[in-house]
């Protein structure tokens, strides 16, 4: 097995929550105890919910936020707030909405050239911009593109820039938040291409994180499933598809419609809805909407058991 | 006769830079009891289609139809004051923000029997009553305190169920639900969904469902239209549309399915859809269709016949072999 190129080990992050004039304070977990291991040229999807802590995951990886506890390392290089300037160029985020994360008084190639700007201040002007024409031809778009401004770009463009940008540092890893959700079917699918070219080509790690379950299926190759801020499952890809372990993986992948209308399947109903992050019940967080729940689950916490295809559950399926 | 007939339904908006056609001549048509999906990209005019229908459009749109006809009623006929006794009462909409679709500064209570009052002129105490037996329906969990709520209260999922709640108050023939679970978690998504298709059931209503998820439309619709760049391009039953797509857009739509794809590469469709100033001269999709020749490129198709799926098509796919001949 190749070494690593990311290794999480039990990341937390919380937050304190001020007490209004009529509310309690309180500490939101986000996420607690989260370890994972990404190889180069392997894509880790997280799937789940809104507030399940997808997102503050990544924060912490891209290193915009500290971890509370745990730990992560780079290269086997613990990373940490003194060493984040470093390491920064190494793992780099694409965001879910191409609109909203290109500065509209910025030209294209501009955009392009600041992280060069401000991390290889040594690179001579001629050469920034001949760098970034290149990296506007490796996604799929064309040289003269270089002195237009985003909103003269379709959805699909600007999320080709949004990951243009963020390769110009050549970064190890890349963290994709939710990077087709914005956009429709017929642009998604080449997106989806161009991620999969890029991978081959440079041997990126990708951090994908989506709620979309077909995207995933196609996309990862190991999953991490989370709920409430904590992994419930992490297995390769298949073995969490084919033979999903947790109730919560199983019920989220009944959920999912199926492009099929022939396929009537059985759905787990769920009941309830998620509980605040603020008041997460004792025990499984899960044990209030599962059908499999009994007295122990909802006094202990299951902790993730080992092997390749790990579930938090002391009545895993299969 | 159909409960919904529109024919040749064109919307114009006057904007700064010119007219902009964002509905083209489409028709609908919906029974008793239908569940119909319209199926699009953004921009493919499938929402304004249907807000025209409700007169909820702003001032700068211009809407022509042949005919626009609901439960016996020309709806292009009627006064402002005529159109909104049968909206919100026989024609109701859920849209796809719950939130911003209540208004925050009073309780959802309130909101629900604000429809009771206007359309049924019930007394406080049937309304209260009604509206109790509405969130139980749509399954809020203690209802009499949930009325006392205000939106910012309930979670999305809660808030979707409480739009639904007020589109179906007064019992409506027409339900329009326009993504109505776009902004929801999977698990949330499916009680949803399984909700809509049971009071369907129930209580025989007819379902437009606005959506452009293709899972979605597989498993709650019965016949699917998709629309193209404001046209409608092909109309079929949900099986034989997912299995025989006669319009290469359908076609396309489909096979860029990430789960019906068979290697990591995944089928694309190249270009992006046409705006308000490139708007192609023939077919409206042939700058992006593999199949598309010079006829395709200068002369616009009309609809095949219900054999070809009504396909907007000079070449329909998947034509069957008697067809064919």
């Amino acid at each position: 097995m190749s070494q690593p190129v990311v290794v999480a080990e039990k990341l937390s992050r919380h937050y304190e929550v001020k007490g209004g004039l009529f509310s309690k304070s309180g500490v939101v977990r986000a996420v607690s105890e989260t370890s994972f291991r990404l190889e180069a040229g392997r894509t880790l999807a997280v799937v789940g919910e809104s507030g399940c802590g997808k997102s503050t995951l990544a924060r912490l990886i891209t290193m915009i936020e500290e971890p509370s506890s745990g730990r992560f390392y780079i290269d086997g290089e613990e990373i940490t707030p003194a060493n984040w300037a470093r390491h920064r160029a190494d793992v780099q985020i694409v965001f879910q909405n191409p609109y909203g994360s290109l500065n509209p008084r910025q030209r294209i190639g501009a955009a392009l050239e600041e992280p060069l700007k401000i991390n290889r201040p040594q690179m001579s002007a001629a050469e920034r911009e001949s760098r970034a024409r290149e990296m506007l031809q490796l996604v799929g778009l064309r040289p003269e593109h270089y002195d237009r401004y985003p909103h003269m770009f379709s959805g699909g463009q600007r999320q080709r820039i949004a990951v243009a940008r963020a390769l110009m540092l050549e970064p190890r890893v890349l963290v994709l938040d939710e990077p087709v959700s914005a956009l429709d079917l017929s642009i998604q699918s080449q997106i989806l291409n161009l991620l999969v070219d890029l991978q081959e080509r440079m041997g990126l790690a990708y951090l994908f994180i989506s709620h979309d379950l077909s995207v995933v299926k196609h996309m990862a190759d190991d999953i991490i499933v989370m709920y409430l801020g904590r992994p419930v499952e992490i297995g390769p890809k298949d073995q969490v598809f084919a033979n999903p372990r947790h109730p919560y993986t199983r019920a989220l992948l009944s959920a999912t419609p199926v492009a099929d209308p022939r396929a009537r399947k059985q759905r787990i109903k769920l009941q309830g809805e998620l509980p605040s992050p603020l008041n997460v019940p004792p025990g499984c967080a899960f044990a209030p909407r599962c059908w499999k729940a009994s007295d122990k689950c909802r006094a202990e916490r299951p902790e993730l058991d080992g092997g390749a295809h790990q579930a938090a559950c002391f009545f895993p399926e299969g | 006769m159909a409960l919904l007939e529109i024919r040749n339904l064109s919307v114009d908006f006057a904007t700064s830079s010119g007219q902009f056609r964002a509905v083209d001549s489409v028709d609908v048509t919906v029974d008793k009891g239908d569940i119909l999906a319209i199926v699009g990209e953004s921009g493919s005019g499938k929402s304004v289609s249907m807000l025209a229908m409700m007169g909820l459009l702003p001032w700068t749109a211009t809407v022509t139809a042949d005919a626009m006809l609901f439960d016996g009623q020309d709806l292009r006929a009627l006064s402002p004051r005529q159109r909104r006794r049968i909206i919100g009462k026989d024609m109701a909409m859920i849209f796809q923000e719950p939130i911003s679709s209540l208004n925050p500064c009073f309780t959802v209570g309130f909101q629900i029997k604000e429809a009771l009052r206007i359309h049924l002129g019930l007394d406080s105490r049937a309304r209260h009553r009604r509206a109790v037996e509405l969130f139980e329906m749509v399954g809020i969990p203690a209802p009499e305190e949930r009325l006392k709520a205000y939106p910012h209260q309930l979670s999305g999922g809660m808030n979707q169920r409480v739009m639904i709640a007020m589109a179906i108050a007064c019992n409506p023939k027409l339900l329009i639900a326009d993504e109505p679970t776009t902004a929801l978690d999977v698990t949330i998504q499916a009680q949803i969904l399984d909700l809509l298709t049971g009071l369907q059931r129930d209580t025989g209503m007819a379902l437009i469902l606005i959506t452009h998820d293709m899972g979605v439309v597989a498993e709650t619709a019965r016949r699917v239209q998709v629309q193209y760049a404001g046209q409608k391009v092909e109309e079929q039953p949900v099986i034989d549309l997912f299995e025989r797509p006669h319009h290469p857009y359908t076609a396309a739509l489909l096979a860029a399915l990430p789960e019906r794809a068979t290697s990591k590469h995944l089928p694309t469709i190249p270009g992006v859809v046409p705006g308000q100033f490139d708007r192609p001269q023939g077919c409206l999709f042939s700058p992006r269709c593999q199949f598309a020749d010079e006829r395709c490129r200068t002369v616009a198709p009309l609809p095949q016949g219900p054999q070809a799926g009504l396909a907007r098509c000079h070449y329909p796919l998947n034509l069957s072999a008697e067809a064919e001949a």
